[in-house]
């Protein structure tokens, strides 16, 4: 992150989901010298030049409240032209069609995708450090340990996005990538020193396109 | 595959870290950021802050801590002890908390894990139970809910509470044997195998750990993580020296 501490630090508009975890995400960004910034404006979350959709908790309240703040349509256009967009956690489910978890709420529809819950046959949520391998190489994503906290997730990824792999009660999606679009389903603020290279490339990656 | 995870705990008095054998006799070590830190860098997956405050004013200090320890960690932080409420679970997750542990409000009042778990989802929502034999010298009697630090036996069943606070909304169990912490002595491992195979949400085994064979057997007895405080806490052994150990056992750890 060297290079960033050249030009002015990075401002990172974090979209306010709700309450939970978001302390983790400002405070991951802030220690890779970025500044994190919370919105919930639509023409913000528009021009940013990062955006990060964080995330925990129910698909459906989720989308209520990008609802009731008008960001449905920015988000979707956001990332749809692949401007630096980083969506953790629940923030990747929400790009998707819809959830099990909220039957008959219309996600943003971004991904061609329906995110379904993990089988019975493991612990659900998935709460720990589960190994991430990415299928293909020279993007952001790397091999390494990442930690989850989810009971839902995507059971396959949709074309023309490349992808990483985690196994829990069988093989799902890790994460999520196509130029400087990044969806992880795991949380890389809180990924150790892993984690954080990956938010640092993802930050680069956004820097490129200021 | 989930690897099983190793989670320091540090006990914390009016904003410092101490520990003590069944909280009597605390002793003052330390500054919880850096501790937390430290742990962290010695390889611990997770890290679990324990607010054992006896007062209100002690207790304020708790959103400052969490607010410390969260901007040097980039681990999971856990945080319990005096939490009421979805009011009070909301004010730790501000601060910078993951996961909010409930113990005795959840037994007081069942509903609290609800209300949790629907404001904040079930991943946040953690049910610390303190569990003791009802009769030590007839296992078969099974465990008993203990609250208020051990005060007050519930006489209520550790695993019915288990299964019902799960469809309450708690997402994690944090399982504390009252008879074995602070001893040294292992970890119950028959009280991890009944909770762990009553409920299908993650079970952290919790007290009396001393050795990497107490870690085995735990995690052998259905545990999904294993918490230990004074072994880390007086530089016994580190999370990364145990990894290592369980790894050489055919254990799955992150490494």
């Amino acid at each position: 992150m060297s290079l960033m501490a050249l030009t002015a630090p990075l401002v990172v508009q974090v979209v306010r989901t709700g309450v939970a975890n978001i302390a983790s995400v400002l405070a991951g960004l802030r220690r890779l010298g970025a500044e994190p910034a919370l919105t919930e404006d639509p023409q913000t979350v528009a021009t940013a030049t990062a955006v990060v959709l964080p995330g925990v908790g129910a698909f459906g309240a989720g989308m209520e409240r990008l609802r009731a703040s008008e960001l449905v349509t920015v988000l979707r256009e956001r990332v749809a032209a692949g401007r630096p967009t980083l969506a953790v956690c629940l923030g990747l489910q929400l790009l998707c069609e819809r959830s099990e978890e909220s039957p008959g709420v219309e996600g943003l529809g971004v991904l061609p995708a329906i995110v379904r819950r993990f089988p019975a046959t493991v612990r659900v949520p998935q709460l720990g450090w589960n190994e991430v391998l990415p299928q293909a190489e020279g993007g952001l994503l790397e091999r390494g340990f990442a930690y989850f906290a989810n009971s839902y997730r995507l059971d396959s990824a949709p074309e023309g996005w490349g992808w990483a792999r985690s196994e829990h009660g069988g093989p799902f999606v890790a994460a999520l990538e196509r130029g400087a679009v990044l969806a992880c389903q795991f949380h890389p603020e809180l990924s150790g020193p892993w984690g954080a290279a990956l938010l640092g490339r993802w930050l680069a990656r956004a820097g490129d396109a200021r | 595959m989930l690897t099983v995870r190793i989670i320091p705990c540090l006990d914390v008095r009016d904003g410092r870290v101490v520990k003590g054998v069944r909280f009597q006799g605390l002793r003052d070590a330390g500054d919880p950021a850096t501790q937390a830190a430290a742990y962290e860098q010695q390889g611990a997956d997770e890290i679990v802050v324990l607010d054992v405050s006896a007062t209100p004013e002690g207790r304020a200090t708790q959103a400052d801590t969490v607010r410390r320890v969260r901007a040097q960690l980039s681990i999971p932080l856990t945080v319990g002890g005096g939490v009421r409420n979805a009011e009070n679970a909301g004010t730790l997750l501000e601060a910078g908390a993951d996961k909010v542990g409930v113990n005795t409000a959840a037994v007081e009042q069942p509903a609290v894990l609800t209300q949790i778990a629907t404001r904040f989802g079930a991943q946040c929502t953690v049910l610390a139970i303190d569990a003791a034999y009802r009769d030590p010298h007839d296992p078969a009697a099974g465990w008993e809910v203990v609250v208020l630090s051990g005060k007050r036996r519930t006489g209520r069943d550790a695993v019915a509470w288990a299964r019902e606070a799960v469809e309450r909304g708690a997402g994690e169990i944090l399982l504390t044997s009252w008879d074995r912490d602070g001893t040294r002595a292992g970890y119950d491992d028959a009280l991890i195998a009944a909770i762990a195979g009553a409920v299908n949400v993650p079970v952290i085994a919790s007290g009396g750990a001393d050795t990497p064979a107490h870690l085995l057997s735990a995690l052998r007895a259905g545990a999904d993580a294993v918490l230990a405080a004074s072994i880390f806490h007086y530089g016994d052994t580190t999370p990364a020296q145990l990894k290592r150990e369980l790894a050489a056992q055919g254990i799955r750890v992150r490494q």
